[in-house]
């Protein structure tokens, strides 16, 4: 019974409770934060049992009132949509715990309104996840985009603007996406991604399937901040409030990769479709200058979150890249990397939280040794992280940039490769730059001032709250976990997710 | 043939040429107010879309009655492709909305609606 409804459940769960919290909230502010709280709670047990029952029975569909597939919307959970809904389940908990204290400090006005914001973005995210057809995934993706729109203006001085930024291109993003699902169904007759799968061989010659492909790969790369569609990404994460960035980062544009995922290897055959148009080589090239473009403007900024955000452009071009390489080392490897940093991005940017609210700012020229001493957990969260960044073993992101090597040797991509090992070093350069600053004693400029005192300073802790360390340091630790544990994900999980043309 | 090519798709023609005005208005113009325009005209141009490739001559509603419309299905116009429309009509006012609601806040917070003056002013 529960396990015929398992798609519909998490997302469901998600939609009801964003509802209902706006609701509640007029008359009890207090219990929006509970709420949300429990409906993510609730969502982890649904998704880990959703991927187990999937990893031991095969895909689960539920057809939405009952209306039988081609014709109706089907809900299906494969190995790679209830794998993805664990992350997204697992790292919004973990954000969701610790944006309680951010929230109540950065905006206590807008607590009500924004847990409702969290669970509609995450109903819509879930939704993309588990949906089957190709314009139920175009509502899912309004409904998450519309969410995100809303939580990135909950922020500083400047968030409107960035979030209205962000709207214009969003929706230039998602209406190329719905005139590509178009020029798809004119030609097919069908929005079912199974029957298309099924249809699309015999079209495929026709010039308006492959420029709807076109068309929704377009979309879908500026929702994704694909480089060189990524304009709206650096603002609007780093203008948003700290809690809203912790969640968007790591997970908004993870989503975007999903579809492309979808869309390039499950809905058209990779392999056929780049005998006609070369999608996947101009996905793989435009990453390759990404990582090198995300990296370099990651060096030259000086505040933390703007750091990072340009560093999500590089790590997105990570995962283009193995997609583009289309071969099954590069495709698990871009799989791997969506959990990484759904990881790394999660812990690096509660950690920048963790400054706003005890330091206040998290500009790096003015992050000295002192941050090291009080604040010691945190900061050993962001070199865990960094390493992780960077890709040094044990840490999670090694194993995964070690796919992505071994998928650019197979398909003999030796720039890929190269641009890859570079990647790390950039990557290395910037985050050294502010572990350096907040490890090592000597400074210039005010460094005699700061020596002659570092002695006689009585260094008071300045470590978060439990609530906010706590989800911090389980994010970082399982950054190791999952680093251990990748031989295990590849092997039993990741493998199953391998489309079939590759 | 350059005439049948550009003459039988006159409808498709005209939807392209909207797609580009929207287009032009939301990266182009200054002020963001016409860019939320640009961006009503773009999305009305992709619904056209859907709403030209759904048409047929001589086509009626999809009803199995004689009274109201057709008993032959081949006579039928594509109901799909505007339901679908439906959706995205109520997704396109939405985001207009946040867009309004957006704008408000901006020219609250900086009192202009002018691209260049707001990014002098946000320094």
């Amino acid at each position: 019974m529960i396990e015929a409804n398992l798609p519909l459940l998490v997302p469901l769960t998600f939609l009801i409770l964003a509802l209902l919290i706006p609701l509640i909230g007029v008359r009890v502010p207090g219990a929006a934060y509970p709420l949300a709280l429990a409906a993510v709670l609730a969502s982890i047990p649904m998704a880990g049992f959703g991927l187990f029952r999937v990893i031991e029975g095969g895909p689960v569909t539920y057809t939405l009132g009952g209306w039988e597939a081609p014709v109706g919307i089907e809900l299906v959970l494969d190995p790679l949509a209830s794998f993805l809904t664990l992350v997204v389940t697992v790292v919004s908990c973990l954000v969701l715990i610790h944006a309680r204290h951010v929230a109540s400090v950065e905006h206590p006005d807008k607590r009500v309104p924004y847990y409702s914001l969290v669970l509609l973005l995450l109903a819509g995210f879930c939704g993309i996840l588990s949906t089957g057809d190709l314009f139920n995934l175009y509502v899912f993706l309004e409904i998450s985009s519309l969410a995100g729109y809303g939580l990135v203006a909950i922020g500083d001085k400047r968030s409107p603007v960035a979030a209205y930024r962000y709207l214009i291109l969003g929706s230039v993003g998602t209406g190329f996406y719905l005139l590509g699902i178009g020029f798809i169904y004119v030609m097919s007759g069908s929005l079912n991604m199974a029957d298309l799968a099924r249809i699309l061989p015999h079209i495929l010659d026709q010039p308006p399937v492959l420029s709807g492909l076109i068309l929704m790969v377009t979309g879908i790369g500026l929702k994704m901040a694909l480089f060189p569609l990524h304009f709206w990404l650096p603002d609007a994460y780093s203008s948003a409030s700290s809690a809203t960035s912790a969640l968007l980062a790591p997970l908004g544009t993870k989503v975007g990769a999903y579809i492309l995922i979808r869309v390039l290897f499950f809905v058209f055959d990779p392999a056929e479709v780049e005998q006609r148009v070369p999608i996947a080589s101009v996905i793989a090239w435009l990453s390759a200058a990404g990582v090198l473009y995300g990296s370099l403007m990651a060096l030259a900024q000086q505040e933390l979150k703007r750091m990072l955000a340009y560093s999500s452009v590089a790590q997105i071009g990570y995962i283009g890249l193995g997609l583009g390489m289309a071969n099954p080392l590069g495709f698990t490897g871009a799989v791997l990397h969506i959990l990484n940093h759904a990881f790394m991005k999660a812990a690096l940017f509660l950690v920048a939280g963790n400054l706003r609210v005890k330091v206040g700012h998290s500009n790096i020229a003015d992050m000295d040794q002192r941050l090291s001493r009080q604040m010691p957990w945190s900061m050993a969260a962001l070199v865990v992280a960094a390493l992780s960044m960077i890709g040094l073993p044990p840490t999670a992101g090694f194993f995964s940039k070690w796919y992505l090597v071994l998928g650019g040797i197979q398909g003999s991509d030796w720039v890929f490769v190269a641009v890859i090992l570079l990647g790390g070093l950039l990557n290395a350069i910037y985050f050294f730059r502010v572990v350096e600053r907040v490890y090592l004693p000597f400074r210039k400029g005010s460094s005699d001032h700061a020596a002659a005192d570092g002695v006689q300073e009585v260094v008071e802790s300045r470590e978060v709250r439990l609530s906010m360390l706590a989800p911090t340091l389980v994010l970082a630790g399982g950054l190791l976990v999952l680093g251990l544990a990748s031989s295990f994900l590849v092997n039993r999980v990741i493998q199953l997710m391998i489309p079939p043309g590759l | 043939m350059e005439i049948e090519f550009i003459a039988g798709h006159n409808l498709y023609w005209i939807i392209s040429l909207l797609l580009l005005v929207g287009l032009y208005g939301m990266l182009a113009k200054r002020n963001l107010v016409k860019k939320l325009v640009g961006m009503n005209i773009f999305q009305t141009s992709i619904i056209l879309f859907y709403v030209a490739i759904a048409s047929k001559k001589k086509a009626t509603v999809p009803v199995i009655d004689a009274a109201l419309g057709s008993v032959d299905p081949a006579h039928y116009i594509n109901p799909l492709p505007h339901t679908l429309m439906l959706t995205a009509i109520v997704v396109s006012v939405a985001t207009t909305g946040v867009g309004f609601a957006l704008l408000i806040s901006i020219f609250r917070r900086y009192g202009t609606l002018d691209e260049d003056t707001l990014l002098k002013r946000m320094r």
